[in-house]
């Protein structure tokens, strides 16, 4: 009998916030970034209901070979959060261990824009996962409009920064 | 998504943006469908790749117009959410008798765990009921190689093909390999009269019945000899079958066990499944929503284990497929619920709402974004049932109720949502008025809102957003004979809004209240459309 071959476990980002605060942008963008990098990647969302105000999240997992589109309950590596009160919402998300990354990681009175907090926490992420600094730039470009470039951009080292 | 990228290239996609992919790739001369959460993207991305796309007034619509596309020797594609298809019921169980010159592929976009839907039906019941071959994608990848397959089949058998797929395979994005099955270009699109297979009298539907059945047993015996299976050897101990998405689960929740994964779900290979089924110890059925395979397999004497009763409620998930296989019956950790959806601050139903309340109305409603006004702080839909379903509702309430209850009844319906199913029920309120008369409330805000601003007859603009023909809610309601008909901004003239409404339930009349004003999220880019057709209209009158 030929046993399955042993793959390793991928990495797990759940991003979470409010409809409208660019959750949905946020885990595009990682997942471009992944898909860039060469690696299997999953991104999973909701649209309709959940986009009216309502609390949005969205899946995205990357690594060797990834199944399920969505981050099994407890195993996030990485939960994003945009707005502070869906924290404990998605609190559950997280593995043990797993690191959280808020506004307050942020500080807002240096964004150009306050709608650029989705980007500017990828920034924080961006400092724990193997991604290249040219290859997030490029998913930022490509999935943002090109008048919003620049405030993003800064928003992104910010929270590189960070 | 780039429709021009060389084949073989790697694309991160969604399931829906797939199934369009595959559709161009394929040659589909017409793409049909109604808006609806989670197929709408599939229509949407056709015609932005450069397929021919169109949204039509209903599912009904949308399917009889595919079918005149396959009987033409073209392909098509028709979609709609599970919903939907009860709409379409009518024409696919007939279709399926017949024979088609071309294709015909059946996109049910299901919502197990009703993300955005009002009921959590499994479609898979349709392919059995109507006799329909039915493929299930698990992922983007799938979705692109099953939509061309699904093609192929049609084309052999000359029947619809269903595509089933659920909202994590539509949303979900995966990697995609362009390219990597091909088919046969399509034919010449061309007509032959064929009346005993395209005229479904009963002279012609019996024999038509006995064609369908021989049709289906050939191609269970095709899916047992080929099909579209995946083994995955593993543990003699434990196997598991399974299909869609659920393999997804599956295989993360169990790596070590046999699985064997159904592509083609009806006609279910059977023999295959049985075989399996004594290659393993043990031989469980993961499946989402209804245990329509589980019950396949014990009918044809297989044994297998499924599901519990309470995985058939909501999706199934990573953590329930383990819960499963461990014989886990400890409570299921519940969600902290989230914020909930609500009425965006400045949407024009708040208004209508605002008025429907002080004046203490009972609502029979309808689906789209003003079903939220079930919610607080309005609370004034009383009534949700399916598409449409509001006029009649509210017509039956009015027969049944006492005069001052009755009285009290208004019917609140959407715009696209009155094309979609609301015009019949205003023919019932002609032809049966009650009473008390009755009023109707359309709420016209110049898109379909919810499903993410598409456009409908009524707005005089394609799917591409190009202008066509309009339909005039105002003109077509009075053509049917309903005496009182009135147009009102029912955000700028707020207190005249409330107070022609309160006139309209003290009549014992037939009312139709059109409350137009724009979705504020569209208005923007509807302003912009106007403003562009106007400006091509001056150019070709100063030319």
């Amino acid at each position: 009998m030929s046993r399955p071959i042993k793959v390793s476990r991928p990495t797990n980002v759940v991003v979470a916030g409010l409809g409208g605060q660019g959750v949905l942008k946020a885990s595009d963008i990682l997942a471009e970034v992944a898909f860039a990098a060469g690696v299997d990647v999953k991104k999973s969302e909701l649209h309709g209901m959940s986009q009216r105000g309502g609390s949005v999240s969205s899946d995205v997992r990357f690594g060797e070979r990834v199944f399920s589109p969505m981050v099994p309950e407890g195993e996030a590596d990485f939960l994003v959060v945009l707005s502070p009160d869906q924290v404990p919402v998605n609190a559950a998300a997280l593995r043990e261990g797993g690191v959280l990354i808020e506004p307050s990681l942020i500080d807002e009175a240096k964004l150009p824009n306050k709608k650029s907090i989705n980007v500017a926490l990828l920034g924080v992420l961006s400092r724990h996962v193997q991604f290249s600094e040219e290859a997030w730039i490029a998913a930022l470009k490509q999935n943002l409009a090109e008048k919003l470039h620049q405030a993003n951009l800064t928003a992104f080292y910010l929270g590189r920064k960070a | 998504m780039d429709s021009q990228a060389q084949p073989n290239a790697l694309a991160l996609l969604s399931g829906d943006e797939a199934v369009a992919l595959a559709a161009l790739d394929a040659g589909v001369t017409l793409g049909t469908g109604y808006p609806g959460t989670p197929s709408t993207e599939i229509l949407e991305t056709f015609e932005k790749l450069g397929g021919r796309a169109q949204w039509s007034p209903n599912e009904k619509v949308a399917m009889e117009v595919a079918i005149g596309v396959a009987f033409s020797g073209a392909r098509a594609l028709v979609t709609m959410k599970h919903v939907g298809l009860n709409v379409a019921a009518d024409p696919l169980f007939t279709v399926a008798l017949t024979r088609l010159d071309g294709a015909l592929i059946v996109v049910s976009a299901d919502d197990p765990g009703m993300a955005s839907s009002q009921n959590e039906q499994d479609n898979r019941r349709y392919a059995l009921a109507a006799g329909v071959p039915m493929l299930e994608p698990s992922d983007s990848q799938e979705a692109y190689e099953f939509t061309l397959r699904a093609i192929e089949l049609s084309e052999r058998w000359q029947c619809p093909v269903l595509l089933r797929m659920t909202t994590r395979v539509c949303h979900s994005k995966t990697v995609v390999r362009r390219g990597s099955v091909r088919i046969a270009p399509p034919g010449a699109p061309h007509f032959e009269h064929d009346f005993p297979s395209r005229v479904m009298i009963p002279a012609y539907a019996k024999p038509a019945h006995r064609r369908l059945r021989k049709r289906l047993a050939e191609i269970a015996a095709w899916n047992d000899a080929e099909g579209l299976n995946q083994l995955i050897p593993g543990s003699t101990s434990v196997g598991i079958i399974t299909s869609g998405v659920a393999f997804q689960y599956v295989r993360e929740a169990a790596p070590e066990a046999s699985v064997l994964k159904l592509g083609v779900t009806y006609p279910l290979p059977i023999e295959r499944m049985r075989s399996f089924a004594e290659s393993v110890d043990l031989c469980y059925v993961i499946e989402e929503g209804d245990p329509y395979l589980v019950e396949a397999a014990r009918t044809a004497g297989i044994s297998v284990e499924g599901k519990p009763e309470a995985y058939r409620f909501g999706e199934l998930t990573t953590a329930r497929v383990r819960r499963i296989l461990e014989e886990d019956d400890t409570p299921e950790p519940k969600p902290v619920p989230g914020k909930p959806p609500a009425l965006c601050p400045g949407c024009p139903h708040r208004s209508a709402y605002g008025a429907l309340k002080n004046l203490n109305c009972l609502v029979p409603g309808d689906i789209g974004c003003y079903s939220l006004g079930v919610l607080p702080p309005y609370e004034m839909m009383d009534t949700l049932v399916c598409m449409g379903a509001g006029i009649g509702v509210g017509l039956g309430m009015r027969h049944s109720l006492p005069p001052d209850e009755a009285r009290r009844v208004v019917s609140v319906i959407g715009d696209s949502t009155f094309v979609h199913s609301g015009i019949t029920g205003l023919v019932e309120m002609v032809y049966n008025p009650p009473e008390t008369g009755h009023v109707v409330l359309i709420l016209d805000n110049g898109t379909t809102a919810m499903t993410g601003m598409q456009e409908h007859p009524g707005t005089g603009r394609t799917l591409a957003h190009s202008s066509t023909g309009k339909v005039n809610f105002e003109a077509l309601v009075r053509s049917l004979g309903i005496q009182n008909v009135f147009v009102i901004d029912p955000v700028k003239d707020a207190a005249e809004f409330e107070k022609l409404v309160k006139d309209c339930l003290e009549k014992p009349e037939l009312s139709v209240v059109i409350a137009r004003r724009n979705c504020l999220l569209a208005a923007g880019a509807i302003r912009a459309l106007e403003l562009s057709e106007q400006a091509r209209c001056g150019d070709e009158q100063t030319n």
